[in-house]
């Protein structure tokens, strides 16, 4: 073999930003942005350094919650979480179905596409905290504005990804029902729905996980349940009842996913 | 060079893969290994460097077992053996240079693999290896960006770049098309023998086999079942490593490509004298 | 046409037994939603509700127009909050690159202790939502920046931490295989033959939740963990509803752009 003098370095070249200048450009406007941004937080250390002592008392409260001192406050918050989300999903998911048909490009005219479509935009431009603070202001206190609340957030999240399901639905299915000479309500009942069913009851049960874990926030702006007793915990420093809520929120949360992953083996 | 020693294993799900097996292998030998699929071709192989681990028996590489090292001993020893794969098993997103140089994985310390600053004579090394293979054009490329043939080259390349005593070779063209199939088999039958390097061959591909392979041995349920030159391959014996299965629609789709190839083994003849 | 006369003249899409189920299952939650409805209005004062309309029109009347001029106090807050949720994103994905690995099936050090260990980290952290870790934060280290940073960064651990382990879970097998073989050590290993095959995942994930955080930055304000929340908290505390819109619309103006850089960059990753 004729001795050939192969090169002895390599670097490897770079991915993303091929030019040499706009990626030293790019790393120093982090670089700036980053020392910019932590300089603008002003951490009181004295502050701190007395609050170590209270997340630590906090941290033994999670230890060693406090299930029943407070336990009337805990079952009404609790309750009324619970009711709240189921019948929020419930209410919400109804809305959502004519609205996500609605809102489906290959079904619906066009006018009224543009009108569920701005629905969803609204629903899902609101915070939750944020239209429960207004619908607070609008009915009181409580779990009523709550329930209001999750069911108008699950409209713009259950609507949205069920006329994104329909749209991505099987075409020749729908031109084949149409073709037998079918009507509109029947292209629905035969060609679509089965299709989407399954997709739409997994997600209905992915939404009632969420609107669960919802209800615990908006319960501090005067929603109703659970977060408004974790609210009060808190605000009284009773750290071992707000470490029971936190542990009670987590245990939910855990079974509703094991319980939904499950359900939705079974249904499909 | 390797020497097999009633070498067993039971998976955990107590299904027998391996069953008392012994083989010997020296220096410079390509031997094809083949089977039905389930037979054990590729436990064998991965009983080896022990990306499976054998139940019981000894693996020989020249007077170290195998099978009784601990897990230093054992990365130490695994440089010694190149292991070319079936999907390839390249780094996708890694760079074609990265991959071959990842063969020198266990000759260099974590921070200079890390910061990929490898040494000047691994990184010349690589340069060759491409070049031998010829992708020396395609090294800063991407290897998800390359065919499958090149990808087999990048594997090749990788496992040379070990400089291993012992070429490990788990069904290399079950992802390619015939005529590509014969390009890299042909590759790695001549880097075989300018090394010296003694292989074994994991192969489906009966005609291929007996193209390529100096000596066959055939798998059957976990049992060596044929042990001899490509030439004593009948009738008889493939079936009785295959069953009943009709392997000869095979061979004779793969005649007349094989033909064009008697030509690519006259060289190889000339070049083991 | 005597021959088919013995096939049913009925036909039904599902067997009964089925049929009745699935009448019981409906049933059953009507019946649950009806229950559930009860308990919940049990305390609802109907006259609010009925009064809804008018208090809606009320607070509309109040809201427009806005006041622009309060614009110029906003920019500072605003700020802030972008610094919270990147910092936070920025902690929270250090926090769970660890935990991740931990948790992923295929590269935790112990199944039987570490990996429950995680997993329970991350379901702790997605369950609790970012207003409620501020809330813990503020009454712990005091209201300002750091407890929402520190908040957003916790909450992101668990996103992070899942996505990103169920990525290390669905690497290639013959890759690391591939690494394994060539005598690397483990960290070599999880250097050339894990790590470059998560990165794009990595990236999507962190990008995507930076997204979420500064959504959710913008209300953490409201339990004084700084940010543009603060106002919407002092202007909401003095009925100040002409503010209140024009924060609002600042805070949608912002979604909507990280919405917009998050599906960019996303795109360019990809």
């Amino acid at each position: 073999m004729s001795p050939i003098a192969y090169p002895t370095s390599w670097r490897r070249p770079p991915q993303i930003i091929r030019d040499r200048r706009w990626r030293i450009a790019v790393q120093l406007g982090i670089l700036v942005y980053l020392a910019l941004a932590v300089s603008t937080v002003e951490v009181n250390w004295a502050r701190v350094y007395e609050g170590l002592d209270r997340g630590w008392n906090f941290v033994l409260g999670f230890l060693r919650p406090d299930f029943t001192s407070r336990w009337t406050d805990i079952a009404k918050g609790l309750t009324e979480s619970l009711t709240m989300t189921l019948t929020s999903t419930v209410v919400g998911v109804a809305i959502s179905l004519p609205i996500g048909i609605g809102a489906a490009r290959n079904l619906a005219p066009r006018p009224v596409y543009y009108l569920c479509r701005g629905i969803i935009a609204v629903s899902r431009a609101l915070q939750e905290v944020i239209v429960a603070i207004f619908l607070v202001a609008m009915f009181g206190f409580g779990p009523f504005a709550g329930f209001l609340t999750l069911s108008f957030a699950t409209i713009g999240f259950l609507s949205k990804l069920l006329a994104e399901d329909i749209e991505d639905i099987d075409a020749g299915q729908v031109e084949a029902i149409r073709a037998t000479g079918a009507s509109w309500a029947q292209v629905v009942n035969y060609a679509v729905q089965p299709q989407v069913m399954p997709r739409l009851i997994g997600l209905s049960l992915y939404r009632l996980d969420i609107n669960f874990r919802e209800s615990a926030v908006i319960g501090i702006v005067g929603a109703g349940g659970i977060g408004a007793t974790l609210n009060t915990a808190i605000d009284r420093y009773e750290y071992d009842s707000a470490g029971a809520i936190l542990l009670i929120i987590i245990a939910i949360v855990m079974v509703a996913e094991y319980g939904s992953s499950h359900l939705r083996k079974y249904l499909q | 060079m390797l020497r097999i020693e009633h070498l067993s294993k039971t998976y955990r799900t107590g299904d027998t893969a391996l069953s008392d097996v012994s083989l010997e292998v020296p220096k410079g030998q390509i031997l094809g290994l083949i089977g039905p699929s389930g037979a054990g071709k590729s436990t064998l192989i991965r009983c080896i460097n022990r990306l499976v681990e054998p139940s019981a028996g000894a693996v020989w590489l020249g007077d170290v077992n195998l099978v009784t090292l601990g897990k230093a001993e054992l990365r130490r020893q695994r440089r010694r053996i190149g292991m070319i794969f079936q999907e390839y098993a390249l780094v996708e997103r890694l760079t074609v240079m990265e991959n071959v140089l990842s063969g020198r994985l266990g000759y260099v310390s974590f921070w200079r693999s890390f910061t990929r600053r490898f040494p000047p004579q691994d990184i010349q090394r690589a340069f060759a290896l491409l070049d031998r293979v010829g992708l020396l054009d395609h090294a800063d490329k991407r290897a998800d960006a390359l065919s499958g043939g090149q990808r087999q080259r990048v594997g090749i390349a990788r496992a040379l770049a070990q400089d291993p005593e012992l070429l490990l070779v788990d069904e290399p063209t079950a992802s390619l098309d015939p005529k590509t199939s014969r390009q890299i088999m042909r590759l790695l039958t001549e880097i075989c023998a300018e090394r010296g390097l003694p292989a074994i061959v994991n192969i489906h591909d009966v005609p291929l086999a007996q193209q390529f392979m100096q000596r066959i041995v055939g798998l059957r349920a976990g049992r060596i079942v044929f042990d001899g030159p490509p030439e004593a391959l009948t009738h008889e014996v493939l079936t009785r490593i295959y069953g009943e299965e009709d392997w000869n629609a095979m061979k004779r789709g793969d005649e007349e490509q094989a033909r064009a190839e008697a030509e690519a083994r006259e060289r190889m003849e000339a070049l083991a004298q | 046409m005597t021959e088919i006369s013995h096939h049913s003249q009925v036909w039904s899409h599902r067997t009964p037994r089925t049929r009745l189920f699935m009448w019981v299952g409906w049933l059953a939650l009507v019946a649950l939603f009806v229950w559930c409805w009860q308990i919940m209005t049990r305390d609802t004062i109907w006259f609010f509700v009925a009064d809804a309309p008018r208090q809606a029109a009320d607070i509309a009347g109040r809201m427009v127009p806005p006041r622009w001029s309060y614009l110029g106090e906003l920019w500072l807050p605003l700020w802030d909050t972008i610094n919270i949720a990147t910092l936070g994103t920025i902690g929270g994905v250090i926090m769970a690159v660890p935990v991740a690995f931990l948790a992923a099936r295929n590269t935790t050090p112990s199944a039987r202790f570490l990996r429950p260990v995680a997993l329970f980290v991350i379901v702790a952290s997605r369950s609790i939502n970012s207003l409620i870790w501020a809330l813990l934060l503020v009454a712990i280290i005091g209201p300002g920046l750091l407890a929402g940073i520190v908040a957003i960064a916790l909450r992101s651990i668990g996103f992070v931490g899942k996505l990103l382990y169920e990525a290390i879970e669905e690497t290639d097998q013959s890759q690391i295989e591939a690494i394994e073989a060539t005598g690397a050590s483990p960290a070599q290993v999880l250097n050339y033959g894990i790590v470059p095959q998560i990165m794009p995942a990595f990236w999507g994930i962190t990008v995507f939740r930076w997204d979420i955080n500064i959504r959710e930055s913008t209300i953490l304000g409201l339990v004084g963990a700084g940010g543009i929340g603060l106002k919407l908290q002092a202007s909401l505390n003095v009925l100040a509803w002409s503010q209140v819109t024009v924060i609002l619309l600042l805070i949608l103006a912002t979604v909507v752009i990280s919405e917009w850089v998050s599906a960019r960059m996303r795109h360019a990753i990809i």
